[in-house]
């Protein structure tokens, strides 16, 4: 058994379209411990949402695993079969979306759709699970539950619907949380309301949480591990720390000097040149050279591999290996 | 009747209020007020700053102030001149809109030629078609696009692309005011710092004052002179943008302000938060006295039987509330 909840190694997923092959996922790998956060970062299509998708197979029909494994407490899920995913999903691993109306029938009751979802996943009776239902609305801070059980999702603010998701992914317990931009589609205050209540209920709970989003601010406090995507790779992992304060990874740091910060609230800000990678034609070596002003020979032709920059931290950038490498070529520089 | 004072303030709004009447069954009407007695002024190549909650009427303000729609109440001035239905038109010229959504604010069955020549025709800003064309690729230019792109379809481009696009349009007739509706609410991070930039490139070098609109408070303080703080149709506080988010006096923005994502571990971890407690409440059903009492944390029995209005902190601060 392995010490890890779980495990993704090397997984590719891509989608097949009538324009070719689109690899959205590219050979990511993560260890999730147990009561965990993991959050995953990166601009829009880098393959964040794919990553956590596959994960749950939940892939539209054009998409497939085309490798790697996704270990649950150390057995490959990956191979199991459409039943057995069933019992995965729910009762061992939940996700919630920006859009909790994507999950919420808008024909039936709360109530009606908690419940069905607590009969489907334990062997409470009909009054069990009701009450289970009520527990489950408390615990997330939806008030007056009894009446929310029989008002229908239109009836509820953005803020409440998605108390609602939070409330039917865990009334089974899961081990493990994943947040898709759980709080993209909220203002700020009612985003700081529900980030605030994973976080308590992942403390009362105990399950790990994956946390994907595009906004770096979302996760700077609440990841124990941040990994930040470009083109269906992991770019740079490590802690909040060593992701916000040494970036190792051109693409991060691009990224960090593009948003305002306090510290330099009214400096000009640099934006991150060219155009976002295309999936159908990915570049020979690493995803982010067409954009990156670092880029040399090497990064044309080799994918970088991922070097140990700290303790916690590993990036996939030459230029952390720069002044070695040029030791050993001679000086070879960037002759572009 | 333009005293020195007035010439000061590019756009004024005065008492601005705009009410949606909205049916409630039985043939009756409740009044939805979506802007209900907003106040500020605008000096000539400034940037203010408008946030609040979504629904709180920031859009609104943006469309009644260009009288896109007719405002139940308040006036507007502009240049010390009172808008109305009579000069409106010729008005449009100096005052312009950019819209949240790239994806839909353009027709995507336009070249984008079309799309920025149209309030050239509709102007009559050119005199020969050499001239139109070369005003196009002009404009063009300073909002970064490529030449190539002018006989290209609008929905050929990218959120970033297309932002622009609307940008030169609204550009084309030279105006001096732009009510800026979420520009870059729908653009990836690395694109947004692109087109924020290009917004502070233009004021620099045109001159152009912004009502700059947007839910992202890091944004908004990054590119704002000033900064007004909306909740449910009010304008609860306003200030320089530095004064406003060092010294927030008003409940409301010193909740909203604590719970900006911050991209920083270290300021994340030692700030303190201050979670409101539930929901805004249906602007059709507002409680009565201060709007915010049912989230505010100082709330009195004042609170409930009057209504605070904006009152002077000095230099420039304007707080609405009792207790603050
Ligand atoms: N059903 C699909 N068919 C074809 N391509 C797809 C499909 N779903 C996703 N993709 C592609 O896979 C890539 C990764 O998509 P994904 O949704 O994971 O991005 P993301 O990082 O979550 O972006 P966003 O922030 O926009 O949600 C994108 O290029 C996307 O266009
Ligand atoms: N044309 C309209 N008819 C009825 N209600 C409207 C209309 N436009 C806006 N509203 C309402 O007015 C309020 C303010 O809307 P809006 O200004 O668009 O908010 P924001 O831009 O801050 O998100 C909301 O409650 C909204 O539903
Ligand atoms: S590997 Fe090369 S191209 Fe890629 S981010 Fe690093 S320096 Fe830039
Ligand atoms: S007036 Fe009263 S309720 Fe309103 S913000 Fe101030 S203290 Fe709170
Ligand atoms: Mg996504
Ligand atoms: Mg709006």
């Amino acid at each position: 058994m392995s010490e890890y909840i779980l495990e993704v190694k090397d997984l590719h997923t891509s989608f097949f379209t009538d324009s070719g092959e689109v690899k959205a996922v590219n050979g990511v790998s993560f260890k999730l411990e147990a009561g965990k956060t993991l959050g995953i970062v990166g601009e829009s299509g880098s393959g964040k949402s794919v990553t956590a998708y596959s994960i749950m197979q939940i892939l539209a029909d054009t998409g497939k695993i085309t490798g790697g494994e996704v270990l649950y407490k150390g057995e490959d899920i990956t191979k199991w079969n459409k039943k057995q995913m069933q019992g995965f999903r729910g009762k061992k691993c939940s996700i919630i979306f920006q859009d909790p109306m994507t999950s919420l029938n808008p024909v039936f009751t709360i109530g009606n759709q908690l419940m069905e979802a607590i009969l489907l996943h334990t062997d409470r009776n009909k009054e069990q699970a009701k009450e289970r239902a009520i527990e489950m609305l408390t615990l997330v801070g939806v008030n007056e539950p009894e009446k929310r059980l029989k008002q229908y999702p239109h009836e509820l603010s953005g803020g409440m619907r998605q108390r609602v998701m939070i409330a039917m992914a865990l009334a089974c317990e899961p081990d493990i949380l994943i947040a898709d931009e759980p709080t993209t589609a909220l203002d700020v205050t009612i985003q700081a309301q529900i980030l605030e209540l994973m976080q308590e209920l992942q403390k009362k709970l105990g399950m790990a949480i994956i946390i994907v989003t595009h906004d770096l601010g979302v996760i700077a406090d609440m990841c124990d591990e941040i990994i930040v995507m470009y083109g269906g790779r992991v770019c740079e992992r490590g802690t909040a720390d060593d992701i916000f304060y040494h970036p190792c990874h051109e693409y991060t740091k691009g990224l960090l000097r593009s948003i305002p910060s306090t510290s330099r609230m009214k400096e000009r800000l640099v934006p991150i040149g060219g155009t976002p990678i295309n999936l159908l034609n990915m570049p020979k070596g690493c995803a982010f050279c067409a954009r990156c002003d670092k880029a040399m020979k090497i990064c044309l032709d080799t994918v970088p591999q991922e070097m140990r920059v700290g303790d916690t931290h590993l990036a996939s950038c030459w230029m952390n290996v720069k002044a070695q490498y040029e030791a050993e070529n001679g000086g070879i520089r960037n002759e572009q | 009747m333009s005293s020195n004072d007035k010439n000061e303030c590019l756009v004024e709004v005065k008492d601005l209020k705009q009410y949606f009447p909205i049916k409630t069954g039985f043939g009756k009407t409740v009044p939805l007020k979506a802007v209900d007695g907003v106040s500020f002024s605008i000096k000539p190549g400034e940037t203010l700053g408008l946030v609040g909650e979504s629904g709180c009427g920031k859009t609104t303000v943006g469309r009644s102030l260009l009288q896109l729609y007719k405002p139940t109440g308040g006036e507007v001035y502009f240049k010390g001149e009172k808008v109305t239905d009579q000069n409106i038109k010729a008005l449009r010229k100096e005052m312009q809109m950019v819209f949240q959504d790239p994806y839909s604010s353009l027709n995507p069955r336009m070249t984008v030629e079309d799309i920025i020549g149209e309030p050239l025709d509709v102007h009559k800003l050119y005199s020969t078609k050499a001239e139109r064309r070369e005003k196009i690729l002009e404009l063009m230019e300073l909002v970064g696009l490529n030449a190539e792109h002018a006989t290209r379809y609008a929905h050929e481009f990218s959120g970033g692309q297309r932002q622009r696009i609307g940008i030169a349009r609204a550009l084309a007739v030279n105006p001096s005011f732009i009510v800026c509706d979420e520009p870059v609410s729908a653009l990836d991070v690395s694109i947004q710092a692109q087109v924020i930039n290009m917004f502070e490139d233009l004021q620099e070098k045109l001159g152009v004052a912004y009502l700059f609109i947007a839910h992202d408070l890091l944004v908004v303080r990054h590119i704002s002179d000033r900064i007004a703080v909306m909740y449910l149709g009010k304008i609860v506080e306003i200030a320089d943008a530095d004064e406003l988010n060092e010294n927030p006096m008003h409940p409301y923005t010193e909740s909203l302000l604590s719970a900006i994502p911050m991209p920083d571990p270290n300021l994340a971890k030692t700030r303190k938060r201050i979670i409101l407690e539930g929901d805004v409440p249906s602007p059709m059903n507002l409680p009565s006295g201060c709007a915010f009492r049912t989230r505010c944390r100082y709330a009195t029995e004042q609170c409930a039987k009057e209504c605070p209005s904006l009152t002077d902190r000095g230099n420039g601060h304007f707080v609405s509330c009792f207790n603050k």
